[in-house]
């Protein structure tokens, strides 16, 4: 039974940087869960100071119990997966994998049959007298993984295990590691700046901003009740759509007015986001591609929000059709997007001749929808998302998070 | 679309740019092959007057006829030489061999604990190492042969070996330190998790990686303290405890100038540090380079 806690875990700097600001968090036995964010949020360093790699400069860290501050790294009973691997380059498979043991001082006949058991679940039998030079990059990915699981330790920590391997193979990694993490149930952390491995992988996930926890959750509920704005633009891809709406009266209900549209909400969902407060007032407005659908596709959303945007751009994904348009409102440039979204590398394209927001809405394939068609899109409005302009958070009356 | 129907640039102007260009690019060849060629031709003169006079007879050997062969090639200065000075070289070995491997050895071991597990004033430590390698020897002469004096060495030749230990723990710290911050600190990482503590890491880890940066050092102190004059003959009094290059410089009569055995005994003094730079020289430029391109 492990359980990692941190409470107010801070990492100071001597320059007087803080890469972790007053971190709390508390990892469930057998649980995966995934730190994630930008690149310099702090998700590393968070990590390192779990292993002990890195010194924790205010704040406790306990790992099953134990509170581990001042226990060196090797005596925290826990095991490692890097970036890069860090396989030993002069020793073989099996001499990887059995460092350890043979470190503690396990007989060799002990750690033969361990490295064979391990190789076995990796599927490495036919690597073990290999060295790392000679085998491919999923294959040192799985020795990788052979070293940590073979110590049997008290828990995992992966610092960006796949983000050296080509995409095909990185879903496959992805498959195979939370299948091993759930088989051997040890409670798990681990890194990565890529929101599809979090959302994927997590049992649950923990969203980290320059140092600060923005959220923590399943992933679905941080997809479906995003906290802020940063988690908004971070957390989905393609990311939602985000643009200034007001809140008006109208039949005796609630509308936004995103542009020339009336977007009618439903009162259920004002009620929960506790959108009363806001009547006659700004907000950012947020809706998933996923939740604008092409009329008369799916008519069962029952809204009679509709946009007729004329299309910009359309990428067949495939599976889907992303359809990019202009909307007739105020774009939401704040920090928050922009330090989510610069990670996607999707920098804000002015709009040509447009004083309005990209929307990118996920049709069907088969839609048949070509650049510059008019097309009439369905909100699907029990699926908005309203954010203060002024604070970036949710309007969503806080609650603790299941 | 606009680009296909924009008129292609005129091409005779780059052309005839290009033959001028080639033109200009066969005289710079030529020119810097004649400097390189005069310099070569300059460089090995002193280098043919050694060899061609080392097989000369002693008669032959007044400056007059020092540009022509030898009217007989003979073996008789080699001979004298080699028996004048094959306990020289055996000297030599003695004192070359234990001082490189020890040198080297600690310079490894330093280079590992100043750059892969640092410590509060670490690189204070390695600044002061530095200084090191800009003190001249004959600055220190005094003092040095004072300090070896009052140790006392059963012999004369581990005292020297001593002297060039100490001398070269800068340099091969240097190098070997260069080397280690080569390897990634997350291999590193990976033997602390791996429960592996400061010689733990150093001996499994480090220590077999390290080839490279050994066979650069081990080259660099072999030819150094082989080729040293000054540490030997301040230190060692006595003749039939001379290294090589002592003994060399004492070939030289109080009369007359055997200049065929001079030049025998000098090539006899430089043949084993050839013979290393041929066998190993490849790693060494490889040495060179490895710690250059990872870095």
């Amino acid at each position: 039974m492990t359980e990692i806690v941190l409470e107010h875990l801070t990492k100071r700097y001597p320059n007087g940087f803080e890469a972790v600001k007053d971190l709390s968090l508390e990892i469930k036995d057998d649980e995966l869960l995934v730190l994630v964010g930008p690149s310099g949020c702090g998700k590393t360093t968070a990590l390192r100071m779990i292993a002990g790699l890195e010194e924790i400069s205010s704040g406790d860290l306990y790992i099953g119990g134990r509170r581990v501050n001042d226990v060196l790294e090797r005596d925290r009973d826990i095991a490692m997966v890097f970036q890069n691997y860090a396989l030993y380059p002069h020793m073989t498979v099996a001499q990887n994998i059995g460092f350890s043991l043979k470190l503690s001082g396990r007989s060799r006949q002990e750690v033969r049959q361990r490295v064979k058991e391990t190789a076995e679940l990796l599927g490495l039998e036919e690597l073990l007298d290999r060295r790392p030079k000679q085998l491919s990059g999923g294959q040192r990915q799985r020795v990788a993984m052979g070293r940590a699981i073979i110590r049997q330790p008290q828990a995992f920590l992966m610092d960006e295990p796949l983000s050296n391997l080509d995409a095909q193979l990185r879903v496959q990694m992805r498959g195979e590691i939370e299948a091993l993490q759930k088989r051997l149930g040890v409670t798990t952390v681990y890194v990565t700046h890529d929101q599809v491995e979090a959302m994927t992988m997590g049992d649950r996930i923990a969203v980290l901003r320059e140092g600060v926890l923005q959220q923590v959750g399943h992933p679905t509920d941080v997809y479906d009740r995003p906290a802020n704005l940063f988690i908004a633009g971070f957390i989905g891809s393609p990311p939602m759509n985000l643009a200034h709406a007001a809140i008006e009266s109208r039949n005796g209900g609630l509308a936004a007015r995103l542009g020339d549209a009336t977007i009618p909400i439903p009162d259920e969902v004002a009620a929960e986001q506790g959108l009363a407060e806001w009547r006659d007032r700004t907000v950012i407005l947020g809706i998933r591609p996923e939740d604008l659908h092409q009329s008369g596709a799916d008519e069962k959303a029952g809204s009679d929000a509709r946009l007729t945007p004329t299309v910009d751009r359309v990428e067949a994904l495939g599976a889907s059709l992303l359809v990019h348009f202009a909307v007739d409102a105020q774009p939401a440039r704040t920090a928050g997007i922009a330090a989510a979204t610069g990670e996607h590398g999707l920098e804000e394209v002015p709009l040509i001749g447009h004083e309005g927001a990209w929307f990118c809405a996920a049709f069907e394939p088969r839609s048949g929808v070509r650049t510059g068609n008019q097309v009439e899109i369905t909100v699907d409005a029990r699926r908005l998302h309203f954010f203060d302009p002024e604070t970036e958070a949710s309007v969503r009356p806080q609650k603790s998070a299941p | 679309m606009s680009t296909a129907t924009t008129p292609a640039p005129p091409i005779p102007t780059p052309m005839r740019l290009g033959r001028r260009r080639r033109v200009g690019r066969t005289s710079a060849r030529v020119l810097k092959l004649g400097a390189i060629v005069f310099f070569v031709v300059l460089f090995l003169t002193p280098l043919y007057i050694l060899v061609v006079t080392s097989f000369k007879e002693a008669a032959e050997t007044d400056p007059a006829h020092a540009w022509s062969l030898p009217s007989v090639w003979t073996f008789d200065a080699w001979r004298q030489a080699w028996t004048l000075l094959s306990p020289n070289l055996t000297n030599t070995f003695k004192l070359v061999i234990p001082a490189t491997v020890i040198s080297t050895v600690l310079g490894s071991l330093n280079g590992f604990v100043l750059s892969k597990w640092r410590f509060p004033g670490s690189d204070i430590v390695f600044t002061l190492f530095l200084f090191g390698m800009f003190i001249p020897y004959q600055a220190v002469m005094i003092p040095l042969t004072t300090l070896l004096a009052d140790i006392h060495f059963p012999d004369q030749i581990p005292r020297l070996a001593f002297a060039h230990i100490v001398y070269g723990i800068p340099i091969t710290t240097l190098i070997f330190r260069s080397y280690y911050a080569t390897i990634p600190e997350e291999l590193m990482e990976a033997a602390r998790m791996d429960r592996a503590g400061m010689l733990r890491s150093y001996w499994s880890v480090v220590l077999p990686i390290s080839a490279p940066a050994f066979v650069v050092t081990a080259i660099w102190q072999f030819t150094s303290i082989w080729n040293d004059f000054l540490f030997a003959v301040f230190i060692i009094s006595d003749p039939a405890k001379w290294p090589i290059t002592v003994a060399v410089n004492n070939t030289a009569g109080s009369l007359v100038t055997p200049y065929n055995l001079q030049m025998s005994a000098a090539l006899l003094a430089s043949l084993p540090t050839l013979v290393v730079y041929i066998l190993l020289g490849r790693y060494f430029m490889r040495g060179l380079m490895a710690g250059a391109l990872k870095g």
